[in-house]
């Protein structure tokens, strides 16, 4: 069994234990940097990533986290996605600068444009429930990042080798199977590293 | 493709993503800036903080959507303004305005003394207070997408919050231990709507976030609530009145996501000031406590 982490330093961290756990994970709450060690991969939650970065920040968090997904999968679902993103649009600096890819924070409006829509999501499957909070989007990927899916020609979930993002909340649902892939693919790493 | 706003998994889920943060009262963009660099996940814009209102006295309304909109341009954490219990009018504004969520708050003075808002109505989401179950479902069933204790606002005097928190959990955890057949009379006893009350048994847990708030002027008081079983908490006046606001907010921000990290608290807390000064409850009138509002 594969062990997973979730960054529990603010935001939806419960619900992504219990969708990995129904993934047929083991998932623990990760607040300090040395309980990475023992992963075999992380999920970045949504919350708010300027207050995530600045916890990050505060506890010299920033390097382990690159250290750590330098070999291991990550998951970051919107402000996860944001903290993974080489660059901001309008910002000079970035977070942990991961996937090769430009995203724009709050960009589809503000809590009343939230909305649900339906997704097609590549490797994942049909007809998934994707929920949108004050999310941001994908403006534009560099030439090794796979699009996995798009919303009115807008790319909201992406994957660059072990690195996979969601601008939405698969977590906020009971549908299990983007958590079940990226489950896969930690199982799949681990294997590559004991070989 | 087909797209649906303001459904009540997105108003909901809208507070999910402020779990394990601190939400921070602001009268102006220089606190909203303050607050959002500290670490708030998101800022209350309010013409007044608590205390000030109480020190006042008189009718309190909304904020001056001038102050609103002020605060909304200048972070782009979300911002929350609070409408008075029941004014149908003042929430559909701040909903107009765009502004993230309502707070329909006993703080302000009431403008029905019946009915509170049908919240369902709205696209925008609400947060409500409640100092027990009965009071918290009910709220839920009028379309609430997030509940906090009521506390007693803007005296910093956390004993409200507790016995609130303390309440709403040991509530939640009978009616899960109950069988089936006794939550009809359990609803009845509470005040509460059957159908929520059967929710939280079914699914084992509280259908919407809980926060703290009310009387919160330190670290140790957040991560007092946090093991209380609260979800987040609100600082009304705790921040800005405060000897030294930006130490005091990055100290909560701190001790809230790390709350049982003792050692790290007491660093946190060592030389912070003077917190706001704090109201004995016994020496507020029944008839001045903001917690009686709301039915």
């Amino acid at each position: 069994m594969v062990k997973i982490g979730v960054l529990g330093l603010q935001g939806a961290v419960r619900e992504h234990i219990l969708a990995l756990e129904a993934s047929g994970a083991e998932a623990v709450i990760v607040k300090k940097a040395e309980q990475l060690d023992d992963l075999d991969g992380l999920v970045m939650p949504g919350g708010e990533s300027t207050a995530m970065r600045r916890l990050i920040d505060k506890y010299d968090f920033l390097q382990p986290l690159k250290d750590f997904a330098a070999h291991k999968p990550v998951f970051g679902t919107c402000a996860g996605l944001i903290l993974m993103a080489k660059k901001i649009h309008g910002q000079d600096s970035a977070h942990l600068e991961l996937i090769d890819m430009t995203v724009e924070r709050n960009a589809f409006g503000r809590q009343v444009d939230s909305f649900e829509a339906d997704l097609m999501i590549t490797h994942v499957g049909e007809d998934f429930a994707g929920v949108f909070i004050r999310a941001p989007y994908i403006m534009e990927v560099g030439q090794d990042v796979e699009i996995l899916s798009k919303h009115n020609d807008r790319i909201v979930a992406a994957q660059q080798g072990h690195f996979l993002c969601a601008a939405f909340h698969p977590e906020l649902t009971d549908d299990y199977r983007m958590h079940a892939y990226f489950v896969e693919m930690a199982k799949e790493k681990k294997k590559e590293t004991v070989a | 493709m087909m797209l649906k706003t303001g459904t009540e998994r997105v108003k909901r889920g809208m507070a999910e993503m402020q779990k394990g943060g601190v939400i921070m009262d602001v009268i102006n963009a220089e606190q909203a800036k303050v607050a959002e660099a500290a670490g708030a996940v998101a800022v209350m814009a309010l013409e007044r903080v608590p205390a000030d209102i109480r020190a006042a006295g008189g009718v309190s309304r909304m904020a001056d959507p001038s102050i609103v909109e002020e605060v909304m341009n200048a972070v782009s954490i979300p911002v929350m303004a609070k409408a008075r219990i029941g004014h149908i009018v003042e929430a559909r504004i701040l909903e107009a305005m765009g502004v993230d969520y309502i707070d329909e708050s006993e703080v302000l003075t009431p403008a029905d003394e019946v009915f509170h808002l049908n919240k369902r109505d709205y696209t925008v989401p609400f947060v409500c207070g409640a100092r027990d179950l009965g009071e918290a479902a009910r709220r839920i069933g009028e379309g609430a997408s997030m509940i906090r204790t009521k506390g007693e606002p803007g005296t910093g005097n956390i004993v409200e919050a507790v016995r609130h928190m303390r309440m709403i959990q040991a509530q939640i955890r009978q009616v899960i231990a109950m069988s089936e057949d006794e939550l009809m009379t359990e609803a009845k006893n509470l005040g509460a709507p059957y159908e929520i009350l059967l929710q939280i048994k079914k699914d084992g847990k509280f259908p919407v976030v809980n926060f703290a708030a009310g009387g919160v002027a330190s670290p140790a008081d957040a991560a007092l609530m946090m093991q209380l079983g609260a979800d987040g908490v609100f600082v009304g006046s705790g921040i800005f009145k405060s000897e030294n606001p930006e130490k005091f907010a990055r100290a909560i921000v701190e001790a809230t996501t790390h709350y049982q990290d003792y050692k790290l608290i007491a660093e946190l807390s060592k030389g912070l000031g003077t917190p706001m000064k704090g109201i004995e409850i016994s020496s507020i009138l029944p008839n001045e406590r903001m917690q009686e509002r709301g039915w």
